[in-house]
């Protein structure tokens, strides 16, 4: 019996594949244990979900290969999404780019709170914020 | 009863001028009632931070040995293609300006990550900055080739001078088509998938003075964290627009052209952008004070989130194709609650200028007002007004024949 792996992954799911049952084949033909995080919708109406899966690293890596044949995107949660304050001037446009409402506006000041928790590292705010205030570490 | 702006300077030279800004004056208005507040406040600080396109500098970067002439050849800075189309030692550096080699829109949406904008940043962060320059030499300038190193404490002068700034309003940007779309608006997610606005409405200088009654040619204004004055009207003012029966513009109107010294300035104030999918750019910091000089000024200066409203336009049809038509008008109030309503859809809001900074430098320039360091200036000559003819007009287009 091989070592049980756990791991937090990213999945990107094109528009096309939305309405496979492809989690449900992980379980079921790869006999995989899955706990989705987060989940969210894209602005081009592309899936993207947080999901912890577990099993034995050969139904793992089998897992992940019919993954990517089914065209899902798949990224490591090791990626952390970062605000720098310095250059961050409030402004408000990342508000309504994430899709998983990782910012929002504090209401009397009307500053901009980012909250990490919430965020699925799909990145689209790290182009769009005008002074590149967001940053992808590794 | 009516004040002077010399009274007001005279009381901000005791140390006695009550100086207010034009978020807390909504306040003071409602609870202490039109004329008394008009009686009580001498001076309202206004203040907005959004990316203003149309920015550039003037740089004189001092001759060089032996002498060269700018003027004629070309010009990079940092590899942004700088204009020099002037004397021998003189520069413009415009925001949306671009490396030769970036992609551009070539692949969509393209990332624009380094522009005009930038070096105007990293300049006035007292960056050193790389000048290469080429020439065709002269008689009295031989030199044709310059690669230096320059850094805004060794130029003679860098002269900020942005030819339209502060929109007196602006239009509420969405999406109807079934694409994403990415404009200056920033990203517009397909049908109406989120709307974004730009204007700091009720803290907005322009706004709390609609029909240009202080605010003129000479006013003394916060710029980019430093000094700055109204050169001019900006391009593009356009003061006879739909208003409502407070007087504010319910359209894109007036416009400022602003000028100050970059040597001042602060990288805080002064930010290179990237809107992807669209260009360079800056964001500038912009505070203008209202001399409080009768109960009129007051009343507009008092006018809330709730009494500004703009138009909601459609940016992958009317806007491009230069159509008219507008989906509705929205209130401020509306917008910063977070959704507004449009084809009876509800639409999350999202503001591409800053209140926060907004509401940071009219608090700055109230303090400098409060500590005596700034005062009021009576304006040289009025911004073209409601009934100067001034208008937009669109490019008359006559096609060359061949
Ligand atoms: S878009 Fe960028 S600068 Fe604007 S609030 Fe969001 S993180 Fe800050
Ligand atoms: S990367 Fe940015 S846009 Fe994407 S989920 Fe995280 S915070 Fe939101």
């Amino acid at each position: 019996m091989m070592a049980a792996v756990s791991k937090r992954i990213v999945l990107h799911f094109p528009r096309r594949t939305i309405d496979r049952p492809i989690i449900w084949h992980l379980a079921r033909d790869y006999a995989l244990e899955f706990n989705i995080l987060k989940a969210s919708i894209g602005p081009e109406q592309e899936g993207l979900m947080v999901i912890e899966l577990t099993g034995t690293q050969e139904d793992y890596d089998k897992g992940i290969n019919f993954l990517v044949k089914t065209g899902v995107k798949i990224q490591s949660l090791s990626q952390d999404i970062i605000r720098n304050e310095d250059r961050c001037t409030q402004c408000g446009a990342c508000v309504t780019i994430c899709p998983a409402n990782a910012f929002c506006i504090e209401p009397g000041s009307r500053k901009v709170i980012f909250d990490n928790e919430k965020c699925v590292a799909c990145g689209l705010c790290i182009k769009a914020c005008p002074p590149h205030a967001m940053e992808v570490h590794f | 009863m009516a004040k002077t702006i010399a009274e007001i300077n005279k009381r901000i030279k005791e140390g006695k001028a009550v100086v207010v800004t034009a978020e807390e004056i909504i306040d003071i208005a409602r609870t202490k009632g039109i004329t008394r507040a008009a009686q009580e406040v001498d001076v309202v600080t206004t203040g907005t931070f959004g990316v203003m396109c149309s920015s550039g500098a003037y740089l004189n970067i001092g001759h060089t040995k032996p002498r060269l002439k700018l003027g004629g050849g070309k010009a990079y800075l940092n590899d942004v293609l700088a204009y020099p189309g002037f004397a021998a030692a003189d520069l413009f550096i415009g925001s949306n300006a671009l490396p030769d080699d970036d992609p551009r829109n070539r692949i969509r949406p393209g990332e624009f990550n380094y522009g005009g904008g930038h070096v105007i940043e990293e300049l006035v962060a007292g960056k050193d900055v790389r000048l290469s320059a080429t020439a065709y030499g002269t008689d009295c300038y031989p030199r044709k080739k310059l690669d230096t190193w320059v850094n805004i404490k060794d130029l003679n002068q860098a002269t900020l001078l942005n030819i339209r700034n502060a929109y007196q309003n602006y239009n509420v940007a969405v999406n109807l088509s079934d694409k994403l779309i990415y404009t200056y608006m920033g990203m517009l997610k397909p049908r109406l998938g989120n709307a974004t606005y730009s204007s700091a409405g009720q803290l907005s200088p322009l706004l709390k003075d609609p029909y240009y009654r202080t605010i003129g040619i000479g006013t003394r204004i916060f710029l980019g964290g430093g000094i700055g004055y109204v050169a001019w009207h900006g391009t593009q003012h356009n003061p006879d627009v739909l208003r409502g029966d407070n007087g504010v513009p319910k359209r894109g109107a007036g416009t400022l052209a602003v000028i100050g010294d970059l040597k001042q300035m602060s990288p805080h104030w002064l930010v290179g952008t990237s809107m992807l999918g669209y260009g360079c750019s800056l964001g500038v910091g912009i505070g203008v004070p209202i001399p409080v000089l009768d109960e009129e000024v007051l009343r507009h200066a008092a006018a809330t989130d709730g009494e500004i409203f703009a138009a909601v336009v459609d940016y992958s049809d009317a806007y491009p194709k230069m159509k008219p038509d507008i989906l509705g008008e929205v209130s401020y109030a509306e917008l910063k609650s977070g959704t507004i309503k449009v084809q009876g859809k509800n639409v999350p809001t999202a503001s591409l200028s800053s209140y926060s900074r907004a509401v940071e430098i009219s608090g700055i320039l109230k303090g400098w007002i409060q500590k005596g360091d700034f005062l009021l200036t009576e304006s040289v000559a009025p911004l073209p007004g409601v009934d100067s003819e001034v208008t937009f007009k669109p490019l008359n287009e006559r096609p060359v024949e061949y």
